[in-house]
C-alpha cells in the first residue's frame, strides 16, 4: 500500500457504507484528500442489503449509483477495501493510523468477467444474504460492487479450487501469493463511520430466534423480500419454504429494554411499516401483517407513511410487548403469546413467520482502536476530548439513512476545520 | 481548433474476442466511423492497453472511442486528460445480453457494429469540456436566520476559515431557543433538562472576527449564482446595503402552529391553557422571580398539569398539520420535569398516542417515569374550562378503552403544537390561488425570505408541507436552488440537537459550493462536470420553455427576453435542451446533435429484412445501470434494440424521437425514473417533464400516420434488473405484431 499518499491534511474515513461514502465524496468535493477504508471487499455497507428505503420505497442502489459515480470520478479519493483500522494514535492534525489489509487474491487486472467464479466449485455462505444463500468461493460481492473486482475466499487458498481460479483468469488477475499487509497512514482528521450491526437476536431468549426456524430478523426479511435475494423475493419461510403470507413483526426486539439495548433504535418502526408493504406487494389481499408495538415512532414527515400503512386493511397493529413465542412443531408455525394492552386481552396468535425488528448497536467498539468518548450504548459522543476524530452515521447514534447522511456531512465540516487549521499552520 | 482525429479501440477481453469479429468492428470504425486510428487489443483496460491509447493521444488522437465494457466499468482506466471519450458498451449490453449461441452470432455482431458506428458518431460531436472562465470566486457565506441553526452554521463556517454574514430579522440573536427556559438534554445521562447555553453561543458568534451580524435586517433582494450572489440587506427603517457572497444557508426556523386553531382544546378560553412556547415563558418568568410557577388566571400555585400531545398534529383529517413535529414528546417531558423540580407532588400527566423519544431520548423517558410523570395513552377529545379556573380534559383512554375518561381539576393544560416552517413563499402556488388546502394555507407565507430575482420565484421550492428539501433520503441537503442550502426546522421538523447537526452539514455544503463555483464545476449529482449549457441566440424564439422548465431555476431572462443561463446554478441535466423546440441549447459533451448523430448512425435494415430497430433512450442513473446488471446477471433481451444513455429523460428532445421514426426505426422506448410525490428522478422534475411532453406524442404519431405503440414510455428503477429485459422483449414482440415501420429506405 505504498501508493497511498496521506498527509496531515488528509481526512481518513473509516467505513464505506452510506455514511462513509457520503463523508468521502463530500470531503473530496470540498477539495480535501480522502482515504476511505472499508473492512468488506466492496463499498455499500448495510444499506446495500436493503430491498427498499422508507418512506419513498425506492431502492438503495439508486443513490449508491450516484455516490459511486461521484467517487469513481474523483481523484482525491483513495479507496482501501478489505482493510481494517487497528490503532489510531496522535492528536488532531497529526494522526498515525495503523491499518491491516487482508488479501483479496485478485489484483486490479480483474475485469469482473466471471471466469474464476465459473472455475471454482466450492460454495460458501453468502454474507450479502446473511448466510441464507451460498455462493461460489470466487465471487463478486454484489452486482453493484465497487471495486468491481472478484474476491477469492481465503477458505480455498491452498486447494485445487484456488488453482483452478488462477488458471481460468486470462488477465493475470488472480494472485494467490497475496498476503496480509500492515501499514501506517498519516491523517489530520478521522471520520469514523463504521455503522451498526443488528442486535444479537439469540439473546432475547423468549423469542426463540436460536430455536425456531421461522423466527427471523428484520435484516434477514429484507433479503427474503428482495428479488435478488435468496428466495427471489418470494418471501418463503425458512422451515419449509412455504409462502409466508401471515407475518408478525415484533417491535423493540432488544431495544428500549434495560436487559438488552436501553436506547430506542429509531429505524425499526419505520422498517416494519415498510416491510408490511413487501408482504402486501407479494401477496396482495391475501397478505396479513401484524405489528406488535409499544409506540409507533414514525417521526416527523414519516407520519405520512404510517398513515398510509394504517389505511391498508391487511395490516393490523397490536399494542403489546410480546411475552414469548412458541412453535407448533407439526406446522412450523409460530405462536405469539402476550397481552394486548389496549383493553387487556390475552392472545395466542398464530403466524407463518415472525420478524424481529432488531435494534442497532455500534458495529465496532472504537475504544479498542482510539481513545474516544462514547455514550452508554457505545455510540461516539461529540466532544472536544475526541480531538480530530468524529463519529458519523450510526457509529454516532441510532439513525436512519437520511440522518446518517446529515451526520456524515456535518462530520466532514468538523474534519475540514481540523485540516484547514493544519494547512494554515503549515502555510 | 485542431483537426479532429478519432482513435477507435476494440477490446477482445472478457469474451469479446470470441463472441465478436473485432477485426470487422475496427473496419466499421475506420470506414463508416471515419476513425483515423483503429486498434484491437486483447485486454484494453490493462496498463499496456491504456498506454497504447495514451501514445496515440500523444501523437494527435483527440477523440477516443472505446469498444469494451460499460462506461460504468473501468472508468479510471479509460479517462484521459482533455480528450473526449465515447464508451461503446460491447460487453454488458451486447455479448452479455445476447445468447452465446451460433445462431445469435449474426445479430450480436450487427448490434456491436451499430454501437461502434454510434460511438464514432458521438465522438465527432463532443469535446472534453473546458470550464467557463466567467465563474464567481466569492467565498463568503451568507446565513439567513440568527437562531441556534443559523448561529451554528455561521460559527462552524468561520471555524473552517470562511467569512460569514449573518442576517437576523429580530433585534437580537437567539431565535426560538432564546425563549426556552431549559432544553432537552443532549448528553449522558439524558436525565434532566439542561441549560440552553444560548448566551454563550450568541457571545461566540458576536465576538468571532470572521462573522458580521446584521440585526433587524432582511434579505430584500438576492441575485446571481454560487460564487457570485449579490444580496441586498435591508435594516428595519434603515439603509439597504448590497453585499456579495458565494453561498447561502437559509436557517429561518419555524413558527409554532397557531393554537387558536384548536378551540376544542380550550385555547383562548382561559389563560391557563397554553402551548409549549407559553409554558416556557411561564417557567422563565417564574424562575426569574425565584417563585414557583403559578396559574396565569389567578396566581394559584400549580398543582396539576396535563400535556396534550399531537395537538393539531398527526391529523389525517386534513384540518391541522398532517405530520409529527418530532421533538414534542421530549419537550413535554422536559416541561413536566420543570414542575417535578419545583415540587415532586405536582401531578403531571402526558396524554399521548405514541410516545416518540428515539435514540437516547429513551433514557429521558425513563427519567421522567422515575420522577413520577404519568403517561396516559389516550386521544383527547376536548378541554372544558371550569368557573374556578381549572380545566377538565375529556379523552378516550386507549388502555382501558374508556371513551368517556376525564382528567379533572387540572390547573394548567399545555398543548404540544407543531412546527410550521418559515420557508417563505411557496412558488408552486400561484399568488391568487383560492383552492389551497387549509393545512397548506397555514403554511403559505406571503413574505419572501430570500427575495430571489430568479425567473421561477422568490424562494427555495418546497417539497411538502412547506418544508424545503429535495432528495429526502440520500441527498437531504440538495435543494433545487444550487448554492442555497436550508437547515433546521425549515427543512423538516426537528429538535435542537438535530438542528445543530443539520446546520453543520449545511455549512459544509455551502463551503463546498463556493469552492467548486470558483472552478466552474457542477454540483451534485453530476459533480465535477465542467460542461455547461450554451445557446445559439440567433435561433432562439424566446418561447421561455427552458426558463420555466429548468428544475433548478437556473435560467433567467435578460433585458431582451433571451434566456440567461446562470451556469453556477445549473446541474447539467439537460432539461432545457430537451425542452427547446428550436434546438438551440447544447453542452460541449452532450447535445441534440451528439445524440441525434448516434440515432442516425445506426444501420437500419430495409423493411423486408425482418430486423426491426428499436431506439431505447435510458436514464443514465437508473435504467442504464439496470440494463448493465441485467447483462451481468445473464438476462437476454432483443438484439434489435439500440440503447443510448441520456442524462435524464428531461433532456430528451422530441426531435430525437421524430428523427428516429422518420428514418425507419420501428419503435422508440424511453426508460426513466418514477415521478410524483415519491419521485426518484435525480433532477427532481426531469422525468415528470418528460412524461408530460410524451403525453402529447400521440399527435406527432398521428401526423406521421404511425401507430400509438411506436413510442413507449416506461418507469424503471435501478433494481428492475429482471424486468428491464422483459420490458424490452415485450416491446419487441409488440413491434413484430404491428409490423415494420413504413418509413424505411426514405
Amino acid at each position: 500500500m505504498a501508493d497511498v499518499v496521506a498527509t496531515h491534511e488528509t481526512i481518513v474515513v473509516v467505513g464505506g457504507g452510506i455514511s462513509g461514502m457520503t463523508a468521502a465524496v463530500e470531503a473530496a468535493e470540498t477539495g480535501k484528500n480522502v482515504v476511505l477504508i472499508e473492512r468488506a471487499p466492496s463499498l455499500g455497507g448495510r444499506v446495500s442489503q436493503l430491498y427498499k428505503y422508507f418512506p419513498k420505497l425506492c431502492h438503495p442502489t439508486c443513490g449508491m449509483e450516484i455516490n459511486l459515480r461521484r467517487l469513481r470520478g474523483n481523484k482525491r479519493i483513495k479507496v482501501l477495501t478489505l482493510a481494517e483500522v487497528t490503532k489510531i494514535e496522535g492528536r488532531a492534525g497529526d494522526y498515525r493510523i495503523s491499518v491491516t489489509a487482508h488479501p483479496r487474491y485478485v489484483n486490479e487486472n480483474c475485469t469482473a468477467c466471471g471466469a474464476c467464479g465459473e472455475a471454482v466449485s466450492a460454495q460458501i455462505p453468502n454474507p450479502f444474504d446473511y448466510g441464507m444463500s451460498t455462493m461460489k468461493a470466487a465471487y463478486l460481492p454484489s452486482l453493484m460492487a465497487y471495486p468491481q473486482r472478484y474476491v477469492i475466499d481465503p477458505s480455498i487458498i491452498g486447494t485445487p479450487d484456488a488453482e483452478r481460479a488462477q488458471a481460468a483468469c486470462k488477465y493475470g488477475a488472480v494472485d494467490l501469493d497475496m498476503a496480509t499487509e500492515t501499514f501506517t497512514l498519516t491523517a489530520g482528521a478521522v471520520v469514523w463511520a463504521t455503522g451498526w450491526r443488528p442486535y444479537d437476536a439469540g439473546k432475547i431468549q423468549p423469542y426463540g430466534y436460536d430455536r425456531f426456524a421461522n423466527v427471523i430478523t428484520s435484516v434477514e426479511f429484507e433479503r427474503l423480500s428482495d428479488p435478488r435475494g435468496p428466495t427471489g423475493g418470494r418471501i418463503l419461510r425458512p422451515s419449509d419454504g412455504k409462502e409466508a403470507k401471515n407475518v408478525a413483526f415484533i417491535q423493540c426486539a432488544g431495544s428500549r429494554d434495560r436487559n438488552h439495548l436501553k436506547h430506542c433504535s429509531r429505524i425499526c418502526c419505520m422498517a416494519s411499516l415498510k416491510q408490511t408493504t413487501y408482504v402486501r406487494e407479494r401477496f396482495g389481499d391475501d397478505a396479513q401483517s401484524t405489528i406488535y408495538y409499544i409506540d409507533i415512532r414514525a417521526i416527523d414527515r414519516f407520519e405520512d407513511f404510517y398513515q398510509k400503512v394504517q389505511a391498508d386493511s391487511t395490516v393490523r397493529f397490536v399494542k403489546s410487548k410480546v411475552a414469548n413465542i412458541t412453535e407448533d412443531e407439526a406446522s412450523g408455525d409460530v405462536i405469539l403469546h402476550g397481552v394486548d394492552t389496549e383493553g387487556y386481552h390475552r392472545y395466542d396468535n398464530r403466524h407463518d413467520l415472525c420478524v424481529l425488528a432488531v435494534g442497532m448497536e455500534p458495529s465496532v467498539d472504537i475504544r479498542t482502536v482510539a481513545d474516544v468518548a462514547v455514550d452508554a450504548s457505545g455510540f461516539i459522543e461529540m466532544g472536544s476530548t475526541n480531538g480530530g476524530i468524529f463519529g458519523a452515521g450510526c457509529a454516532s447514534n441510532a439513525l436512519d439513512v437520511n440522518r446518517s447522511v446529515q451526520s456524515a456531512t456535518a462530520s466532514v465540516l468538523r474534519a475540514v476545520q481540523v485540516v484547514n487549521r493544519v494547512a494554515k499552520a503549515e502555510g | 481548433m485542431t483537426d479532429m482525429k478519432i482513435g477507435a479501440y476494440v477490446c477482445q477481453g472478457c469474451g469479446l474476442g470470441e463472441r465478436l469479429d473485432t477485426k470487422a468492428l475496427t473496419m466499421v470504425a475506420q470506414k463508416e466511423g471515419k476513425a483515423h486510428v483503429v486498434r484491437e487489443h486483447e485486454f484494453l483496460c490493462n496498463s499496456q492497453g491504456v498506454a497504447m491509447i495514451q501514445k496515440d493521444i500523444d501523437e494527435g488522437v483527440n477523440r477516443v472511442v472505446i469498444g469494451a465494457c460499460s462506461r460504468r466499468a473501468k472508468a479510471e482506466a479509460f479517462t484521459f486528460e482533455n480528450v473526449a471519450v465515447a464508451r461503446v458498451n460491447l460487453r454488458e449490453q451486447v455479448i452479455w445480453s445476447q445468447p452465446p449461441t451460433d445462431e445469435a452470432r449474426e445479430l450480436t455482431q450487427e448490434m456491436a457494429a451499430d454501437y461502434i458506428r454510434m460511438g464514432c458518431a458521438e465522438a465527432k460531436k463532443i469535446v472534453a469540456p473546458t470550464p467557463n472562465a466567467a465563474h464567481g470566486t466569492n467565498k463568503r457565506i451568507l446565513v439567513v436566520g440568527g437562531g441556534v441553526t443559523g448561529m451554528t452554521a455561521a460559527l462552524e463556517s468561520a471555524r473552517a476559515g470562511y467569512e460569514v454574514l449573518l442576517v437576523e430579522k429580530a433585534p437580537a440573536l437567539g431565535g426560538y431557543m432564546a425563549s426556552l427556559y431549559k432544553r432537552v438534554p443532549s448528553r449522558e445521562p439524558f436525565a434532566d433538562p439542561q441549560p440552553t447555553d444560548i448566551e454563550a453561543l450568541v457571545a461566540a458568534v458576536s465576538k468571532d472576527p470572521k462573522i458580521t451580524v446584521h440585526l433587524n435586517s432582511r434579505t430584500t433582494r438576492t441575485s446571481g449564482a454560487p460564487g457570485q450572489f449579490s444580496v441586498d440587506i435591508t435594516a428595519e427603517s434603515g439603509p439597504t446595503r448590497t453585499e456579495n457572497v458565494g453561498a447561502i444557508v437559509m436557517a429561518t426556523g419555524f413558527t409554532p402552529y397557531d393554537a387558536s386553531r384548536l378551540p376544542e382544546f380550550g385555547y383562548g378560553k382561559s389563560p391557563n391553557i397554553l402551548d409549549q412556547a407559553g409554558l416556557e415563558a411561564l417557567a422563565r418568568s417564574a424562575a426569574a422571580k425565584g417563585e414557583p410557577m403559578r396559574r396565569p388566571s389567578d396566581g394559584k400555585e400549580v398543582q396539576s398539569v396535563a400535556f396534550i400531545q399531537c395537538a393539531g398534529q398527526r391529523d389525517a383529517s386534513g384540518t391541522h398539520l398532517k405530520y409529527c413535529s418530532g421533538h414534542c414528546c421530549n419537550t413535554s417531558m422536559k416541561q413536566a420535569m420543570y414542575f417535578k423540580a419545583q415540587n415532586p407532588n405536582i401531578d403531571t400527566a402526558i396524554i399521548y398516542t405514541d410516545l416518540r423519544t428515539p435514540g437516547n431520548g429513551e433514557d429521558f423517558y425513563r427519567s421522567a417515569q422515575t420522577k413520577g410523570v404519568i403517561f396516559t395513552k389516550g386521544k383527547v377529545q376536548s378541554v372544558a374550562v371550569n368557573g374556578d379556573g381549572s380545566a377538565s380534559v375529556h379523552f378516550h383512554d386507549l388502555i382501558l378503552d374508556d371513551k368517556a375518561a376525564v382528567m379533572k381539576d387540572v390547573d394548567l393544560v399545555v398543548l404540544a403544537t407543531g412546527q410550521v416552517p418559515n420557508s417563505g413563499v411557496n412558488i408552486d402556488i400561484p399568488p391568487d390561488a383560492t383552492d389551497v388546502p387549509v393545512t397548506e394555507a397555514g403554511k403559505v407565507q406571503s413574505v419572501s425570505v430570500l427575495n430571489l430575482t430568479y425567473r421561477q420565484g422568490p424562494d427555495v421550492p418546497q417539497l411538502k408541507y412547506g418544508f424545503t428539501d429535495s432528495h429526502f433520503i440520500c441527498f437531504p441537503y440538495e435543494t433545487r436552488r444550487t448554492g442555497i442550502y436550508t437547515a433546521g426546522p425549515v427543512r423538516r421538523p426537528m429538535d435542537i440537537t438535530q438542528a445543530v447537526e443539520d446546520a453543520t452539514g449545511a455549512a459544509l455544503k455551502a463551503i463546498q459550493a463556493v469552492e467548486n463555483a470558483g472552478l466552474g464545476r457542477a454540483a451534485h449529482p453530476r459533480s465535477g462536470d465542467l460542461s455547461f449549457p450554451t445557446f445559439r441566440r440567433e435561433g432562439c424564439t424566446q418561447c421561455k420553455r427552458c426558463t420555466v422548465e429548468c428544475p433548478f431555476g437556473a435560467i433567467d431572462e435578460d433585458e431582451q427576453r433571451y434566456p440567461q443561463f446562470n451556469e453556477g446554478r445549473c446541474r447539467r441535466c439537460g432539461t432545457c435542451m430537451g425542452a427547446c423546440p428550436v434546438r438551440v441549447i447544447s453542452f460541449e459533451n452532450y447535445s441534440v446533435d451528439s445524440v441525434g448523430s448516434q440515432i442516425k448512425a445506426v444501420d437500419v435494415p430495409d423493411e423486408f429484412s425482418e430486423k426491426p430497430r428499436i431506439l431505447l433512450l435510458a436514464c443514465e442513473n437508473d435504467a442504464y445501470p439496470a440494463l448493465d446488471m441485467a447483462g451481468v446477471s445473464g438476462h437476454t433481451s432483443s438484439a434489435f434494440v439500440r440503447t443510448i444513455p441520456v442524462r435524464c429523460l428531461g433532456s430528451v428532445n422530441m426531435i430525437w424521437i421524430t428523427d428516429a421514426l422518420n428514418s425507419g426505426y420501428d419503435g422508440v422506448m424511453l426508460m426513466g425514473c418514477k415521478h410524483g410525490d415519491d419521485y426518484q428522478c435525480h433532477f427532481v422534475k426531469g422525468s415528470e417533464l418528460a412524461s408530460y411532453r410524451m403525453s402529447k406524442i400521440d399527435d406527432t404519431l398521428q401526423n406521421l400516420n404511425l401507430e400509438k405503440d411506436r413510442v413507449r414510455v416506461l418507469e424503471v428503477a435501478i433494481s428492475d434488473i429482471a424486468r428491464v429485459p422483459q420490458f424490452i422483449n415485450e416491446y419487441a414482440e409488440k413491434i413484430q405484431e404491428i409490423g415494420m415501420s413504413p418509413f424505411k429506405g426514405f
